[in-house]
């Protein structure tokens, strides 16, 4: 297993029609790698993920998961949503989440229903103490630890975190980063984040993925989001700010505002 | 409700024995033993349909695709047709249509919202145009139980069944998609597909039910029982079984208390089902203010 990478795309590109969303992506995850792709609306960030997902395909280039091209509904892959609270009238418990994640996909009403699996992965994550809680019920972090549970049921290969951020407090977005984190480590999971905030990933970020209007860029960090290197990928005037160990961009972003990513 | 039917008249205080009388009731339960089959059966699918009706928030579209199954009722009974049939195509188009159009939550109750009046306007243009008895007529809108004969009882237990084992085979991709579609997309669960047979499943359920409770009351046995189980509980498991519970008493009940009156089905049955209704909800509050079950000393701290 570990003589393919969890995530290869060689030459990569995806364009909508006559839009080229990105192109000539080369990258490698390795197991247990935290990739950070940032990037402003529309520069493909999504679309990266749907690839990903066997949900888009590519036009032109290569994308294989563990050896294999991407496929929907593959196992290999764990996705967490970004933050969407559950209406608090729906009747489903956190282990009930939980347990579509592993078996979800298939028809019937199911007859096994993976306690012990489910117990084990809410284990993992903490949130032994909620299980049976209505999900309606659990605070948005709770809520994202259970889709990190929801995420690992198939064990996957590599996990995709789509702006799981969004709408979390400062010491909730620690904790789910940090959680993320010592799944990695523990799992041995590779995981691709996707979000507009570098900085709660920032301390296990191992590199950073920057899509821009103007190209991209792939590296650790300090590599990658320099004034310079912005400034080049954007095509306007960007600075790069260091501060007490967070990280502040400014412009670009302005400017990209009214790009919409189609097919969306 | 023939017997009673025929009964004098009698002077305006008898309203309570219009609503339960209990004469000869052995004979009455005789001739309606097929709707009481009919109104078990009809609480099976009824209240594993609601299930998933609530999950995917289709409460109006249920009532709109009532109204046209009503309208394909009474355009059958106008040209002849079995009823049965009539109401089955009318609630499908309808099913069909509001699948294709509204994928969305706003538009589709937009469509529905123009579909409904249209579909009302259309039964009462066939009923006023049919020129038999007005209680055929009124069945339609507000239940009748001693419409149920042989046949038509083995056609409603057919479709039930076509409805029930359409659900089981997609009853997981389906709550993944109903509950929780962004992932279930992302699992490569065929969500649109899914949307698409559940409310066909839900035109036929919507075409039975029809039949018993008429098409104004359709709710009270695809939404009330479904709504009442999931104040009490969050099981995969005990939703879905609560639900069937209180819908085959709601309708079980209803029909066996209008044996004794001289009104419609209708208000038995929904009254039924509003009062476990309310029993729920007034427990599921309580079991909500106590925090639904014991969490753990660290989560408390926690949250």
């Amino acid at each position: 297993m570990t003589e393919h990478a969890p995530l290869e795309l060689r030459d990569a590109s995806l364009s909508y029609g006559e839009r080229t969303v990105w192109s000539d992506l080369d990258l490698t995850l390795h197991p247990g790698d935290f990739l950070t792709v940032l990037g402003p609306n529309g520069s493909g960030k999504t679309s990266l993920l749907r690839a990903v997902l066997g949900l888009q395909p590519l036009s032109g280039g290569t994308l294989s998961i563990l050896g294999r091209p991407a496929r929907r509904g593959s196992k290999d892959v764990g996705y967490i949503p970004q933050q969407r609270l559950i209406d608090p009238a729906t009747p489903v418990r956190a282990r009930d989440l939980v347990r579509m994640g592993i078996d979800g996909d298939r028809w019937g009403p199911g007859r096994h229903s993976h306690r012990e699996r489910v117990d084990e992965l809410l284990a993992a994550v903490g949130a032994s103490s909620y299980a049976d809680v209505p999900l309606g019920m659990l605070s948005g972090g709770e809520q994202q630890r259970v889709r990190i549970a929801q995420a690992l049921g198939t064990r996957p290969g590599i996990l995709l975190c789509d702006e799981p951020l969004l709408s979390l407090d400062l010491r909730h977005q620690h904790e789910v980063t940090a959680l993320i984190h010592e799944t990695r480590r523990a799992t041995g999971t590779a995981v691709v984040f996707v979000t507009h905030e570098i900085n709660p990933v920032l301390p296990w970020t191992d590199r950073v993925l920057y899509l821009a209007p103007a190209g991209h860029a792939i590296g650790t960090p300090d590599e990658v989001l320099t004034s310079a290197n912005l400034t080049s990928l954007y095509g306007t005037p960007v600075e790069v700010l260091h501060s007490q160990g967070r990280v502040l961009i400014v412009g670009g972003d302005e400017h990209t505002h009214h790009v919409d990513e189609a097919g969306e | 409700m023939n017997a009673v039917l025929a009964l004098p008249a009698a002077a305006s205080d008898d309203w309570w024995q219009r609503l339960f009388s209990f004469e000869n009731y052995g004979e009455l339960l005789a001739l309606v033993h097929n709707s009481v089959i009919a109104g078990a059966v009809l609480g099976l699918v009824g209240g594993l349909v609601g299930v998933f009706v609530m999950q995917r928030d289709l409460a109006f579209a249920v009532h709109g695709i009532s109204e046209l199954s009503f309208a394909g009722a009474a355009a059958a009974l106008l040209f002849g047709i079995d009823v049965v049939l009539g109401s089955v195509l009318g609630s499908v188009i309808a099913a069909v249509l509001i699948g294709v159009l509204g994928t969305r939550a706003r538009d589709r109750n937009s469509i529905i919202g123009v579909l409904m009046p249209f579909g009302l306007g259309l039964g009462v243009l066939f009923l006023s145009l049919y020129p038999g008895r007005a209680a055929n007529k009124f069945g339609l809108l507000t239940g009748q139980i001693v419409a149920v004969d042989d046949t038509r009882l083995s056609l409603l237990v057919l479709l039930s069944a076509v409805v029930v084992a359409g659900l089981l085979i997609i009853w997981r991709p389906l709550t993944f998609a109903s509950i929780d579609p962004d992932v279930a997309a992302a699992r490569g669960v065929p969500t649109r597909a899914l949307s698409f047979t559940f409310m066909l499943l839900l035109g036929l359920a919507v075409a039975l039910a029809v039949q018993v409770v008429g098409a104004l009351l359709v709710l009270s046995l695809l939404i009330t029982p479904a709504a009442a189980a999931s104040r009490i509980s969050a099981s995969p498991v005990g939703v879905p079984l609560l639900s069937v519970l209180f819908a085959v008493t709601s309708a079980v009940g209803g029909i066996l208390l209008a044996l004794g009156g001289n009104v419609p089905i209708s208000p038995y049955v929904t009254t039924v089902s509003f009062v476990i209704y309310l029993v729920c909800r007034l427990v599921g509050n309580a079991r909500t203010r106590r925090g639904w079950t014991r969490r753990g000393a660290l989560a408390a701290a926690r949250s």
